[in-house]
């Protein structure tokens, strides 16, 4: 495997690529007690229309989430067995972009890699365990339906995307989870689950020859074609709504604002670009930025208030989110502060800021080995991001931002309480 | 990785862990009180208000910005529940490798905030005292919000009515709606005075610095006679002869399931390791018996997991499923409990339990934050061993151990969040 230092992080990360088209990244941290794997495949909730070998496939909501949820499956029954007596544990989840399994332990590791990498490569899907299965994820759409922070979210996303693969949720709905046969799940494995459309992560006590030994024994020597995806109509930067509410049992409005960020930067401008759009947001709506801050005294916002940015579906998205007893005002308040001039050193200070808050980062593994399989899948190298960071300017990122957050740009959705 | 454990002032306790595997220093300052409903939103209140500004740092931009300076360290508020005693505190983070004087910055730092608040007239400002004392209300109403937690946090109100327990740890809306600047400040002045102090360390710095830069960090602490009589007390049976059972309505389509059993004569020599594995068996891993059963064979839920407190000698069980399935669901957890007590579990499932048990031990020592939340359990609970010791007790337990700690498990309340009656009509 192919060697390359970070010297002022101190840390070596060792990658190659199989001939299957696998990516390899190992981070090897001696003392610590847990190793870690994360296999990743570049097929999240979004990816719901494609092609391959020229057959055009339209798959329902929470396709790739339901069959991340049976690939613990195998011929021989659940592998959840085999990592509990081994004392590890194996769990995955499915984002807009991606489905990461991963395979935690404090020994055994290799073991525990073979057979990660063993069932998340194996289909195996019968009409009774897809059944079951309804039962179970049924119970995790009906959980998340009632949470008023997702119920925001989701509504924010479809003011965003509308009927477009962003506007549905995840793990999809009971109606169109009840579409989903042994057939259609096999095709899909068959269509993203090749090697040369995902990457293995590992980090910890490891030994990087023996992972890319394992991953070579275990897994198939040639990948299969890759699909062509179609996420539909460019829906632009606008939003297609720009206001939607709805009465739920919360104890006060919850809000979620959101904004298009357009087609996601290539490489080598990839990372140059989201860490620009992670900077400006620090800037503006950080624990620190004197937007925030005025709202927070004015008890316009509390400390529920987060941002979050997305890639997915070949594009970009930000979302705000939070509580507050006047989420218009809160919203006026946040966006108002783009047009305000930025302070050379408040914004010298959030950039050194940042750089600490990504060493403490490389701290935690999950972190670590979700930011390298991210970095894979968009042409980028997250390990590189203190320099690119050093680079940005004041100038340039106030003009990012006045470009990307335009306040007509926004959609909000509110979920107000119900009235006693 | 050794802990070393010393007293550096009166009541004032640092336990200190020297390692180079990190890049952050962790830092953390717990003032330790009993738990109780008058007291317990004027505590939880207290580190926020301090969090608002400082002498030297007078307001959150200044705050802030000094925060920034080193190299985007994190300080925050730290409110906990342990048992019957609520730890209210400062929590540092902070990068430790770009700075020779990072740990004596941030516990200077963390200090000032704690002991030398912006006030006038020796009073905590009245604007910060009640835009804190608003959000802490809000906080205590958004506990409706996380579904989840709010069905666990009304189990233990209900099954614990008599009982500090009960108690949750931000306090309740109407003792927080009371508070004012005057009797928080002199609140607060009581609380530093009288209360035992736990320092807790994570980093590469060695105990004797870190004691130096904490006895200076603290030097203006006031010590006046301390509340040592803190503790948890243990209620070895259930309230009544039969589990209590609580239903409640909420506008959600899944119902919420929370279950709670005391741990009854276990308690009396409690076998720490064996409790874990009991734990671990029943809902502590995707190869439990409640996830197995409940889930994997019956497909009623997507989350079960049981859970400790050992402190209290409590077991939790909490589930998320649908209403109609509500019957089922208790019952089959209540047959897995049986059948640990009656010892109905293989070998496999035994080894399972030990190795998830000792793994996950193990793992804390590459989390600072769950480090510094053992440390403090094992305190407060009297024990002096750290990760490796408790894992390795964990390998050896046995069954009969097992069936021990299991033994005097006595349902004691279930609690249930369902969708309102008059709604079912509706999709």
């Amino acid at each position: 495997m192919e060697r390359t230092d970070y010297p002022a992080l101190g840390l070596a990360v060792y990658k190659t690529v199989l001939p299957n088209g696998l990516a390899i990244y190992a981070a090897p941290r001696p003392g610590w007690r847990r190793a870690q794997a994360f296999f990743v495949t570049n097929y999240g909730g979004a990816d719901r229309r494609f092609s391959l070998n020229t057959t055009v496939y339209d798959t329902p909501a929470g396709m790739a989430h339901f069959l991340e949820h049976k690939m613990f499956d195998m011929p021989s029954g659940s592998v959840d067995d085999a990592f509990a007596r081994r004392g590890a544990d194996a769990d995955a989840y499915t984002s807009e972009a991606v489905t990461n399994y991963h395979a935690r332990c404090t020994d055994r590791f290799g073991e525990n890699l073979r057979d990660l990498l063993a069932f998340v490569s194996t289909p195996y899907f019968t009409p009774e365990t897809v059944a079951k299965e309804r039962g179970i994820i049924g119970q995790e759409i009906a959980e998340s339906e009632d949470d008023p922070v997702f119920a925001a979210y989701m509504g924010c996303m479809k003011l965003l995307f509308g009927e477009g693969p962003l506007g549905d949720s995840i793990v999809g709905t009971a109606a169109s989870i009840g579409d989903i046969t042994p057939e259609t799940l096999a095709i899909c494995h068959k269509a993203f689950y090749a090697p040369a459309n995902m990457v293995l992560c590992a980090a910890g006590d490891i030994d990087p020859a023996e992972v890319e030994r394992i991953a070579r024994e275990v897994l198939p020597g040639e990948s299969g074609p890759l699909p062509e995806r179609d996420y539909g109509p460019d829906t632009g930067l606008m939003p297609l709504e720009t206001r939607a509410e709805r009465a739920m049992d919360v104890s006060a409005p919850q809000f979620c604002a959101g904004v298009k960020l357009g087609p996601a930067a290539a490489e080598p401008e990839a990372l140059k670009a989201r860490l620009t759009a992670e900077l400006a947001m620090r800037c503006l709506w950080g624990g620190h930025a004197p937007a925030y801050l005025e709202l927070y005294e004015k008890g316009l916002l509390n400390d529920a208030f987060r941002y979050e940015p997305t890639y997915a579906a070949g594009v970009g998205y930000v979302c705000l989110e939070g509580e507050s007893p006047d989420p218009e005002a809160a919203l006026a308040g946040l966006l108002g502060a783009v047009e305000r001039d930025m302070d050379p050193a408040f914004f010298a200070r959030q950039k050194k800021a940042m750089q600490g808050g990504f060493i403490r980062m490389l701290d935690d593994f999950y972190d670590l080995a979700d930011a390298l399989a991210e970095g894979h899948f968009a042409g980028f190298d997250p390990l590189t991001a203190p320099e690119v960071l050093e680079e940005l300017t004041c100038a340039e990122v106030t003009a990012w931002a006045r470009e990307h957050f335009a306040p007509a740009r926004f959609a909000m959705a509110v979920i107000r309480p119900k009235e006693a | 990785m050794r802990s070393v454990r010393r007293e550096i002032m009166p009541g004032v306790f640092l336990t200190s862990l020297q390692t180079d595997k990190f890049r952050t220093g962790l830092l953390r300052v717990c003032l330790l009180a009993p738990l109780d409903r008058e007291t317990a939103a004027k505590n939880a209140l207290i580190p926020s208000v301090l969090c608002r500004g400082s002498v030297r740092h007078p307001d959150m931009a200044a705050l802030g910005a000094r925060l920034d300076e080193l190299g985007g360290a994190e300080l925050a508020p730290a409110v906990r529940k342990l048992g019957e005693i609520q730890a209210v505190g400062l929590a540092a983070d902070f990068v430790e490798t770009g700075s020779d004087t990072a740990l004596e910055d941030m516990a200077e730092l963390l200090g000032e905030v704690l002991l030398a608040p912006n006030t006038r007239g020796g009073l905590l400002l009245p604007k910060y005292v009640e835009s804190e004392r608003e959000k802490l209300l809000e906080d205590i109403r958004a506990r409706v919000n996380d579904r989840t937690d709010y069905a666990r946090g009304r189990l233990l109100e209900l099954m614990c009515p008599g009982e500090a327990y009960g108690v949750d740890a931000l306090g309740d809306e109407e003792t927080a709606a009371e508070i004012g600047y005057v009797a928080l400040t002199r609140h607060y002045r009581a609380l530093l005075a009288s209360s035992p102090v736990e320092v807790f360390y994570c980093g590469a710095a060695d105990p004797d610095r870190v004691a130096a830069a904490t006895v200076d960090a603290l030097a203006t602490l006031p010590r006046g006679e301390l509340d040592l009589d803190i503790g948890t007390d243990i209620r070895l049976n259930t309230v009544e002869e039969q589990a209590r059972v609580f239903t409640e309505e909420m506008d959600v389509g899944q119902g919420k399931l929370a279950m709670g059993w005391r741990l009854g004569d276990a308690m009396e020599d409690p076998d720490m390791a064996a409790l874990r594995v009991l734990n671990a068996l029943l809902g502590g891993s995707a190869g439990s018996k409640l996830f197995v059963s409940v889930r994997e064979k019956m497909s009623l839920c997507y989350y079960i997991y049981s859970s400790l407190d050992l402190m209290k000698g409590l077991l939790l069980v909490e589930s998320g499923v649908d209403p109609a399935d509500y019957d089922r669901a208790a019952a089959e957890i209540g047959r897995q409990v049986q059948a640990i007590k009656d010892g109905g579990f293989t070998d496999g499932e035994l080894t399972a339990a030990k190795r998830t048990v000792s793994s996950d031990t193990l793992a804390l020592l590459d989390y600072p934050e769950r480090l510094e939340r053992f440390y403090l359990g094992q305190d407060l609970l009297g024990l002096d061993y750290g990760p490796e010791e408790l894992a390795a007790l964990a390998e050896d337990v046995t069954r009969e151990d097992v069936i021990r700690a299991a033994a005097g498990l006595a349902c004691d309340a279930v609690y249930f969040l369902r969708g309102r009656e008059d709604e079912d009509g509706e999709d």
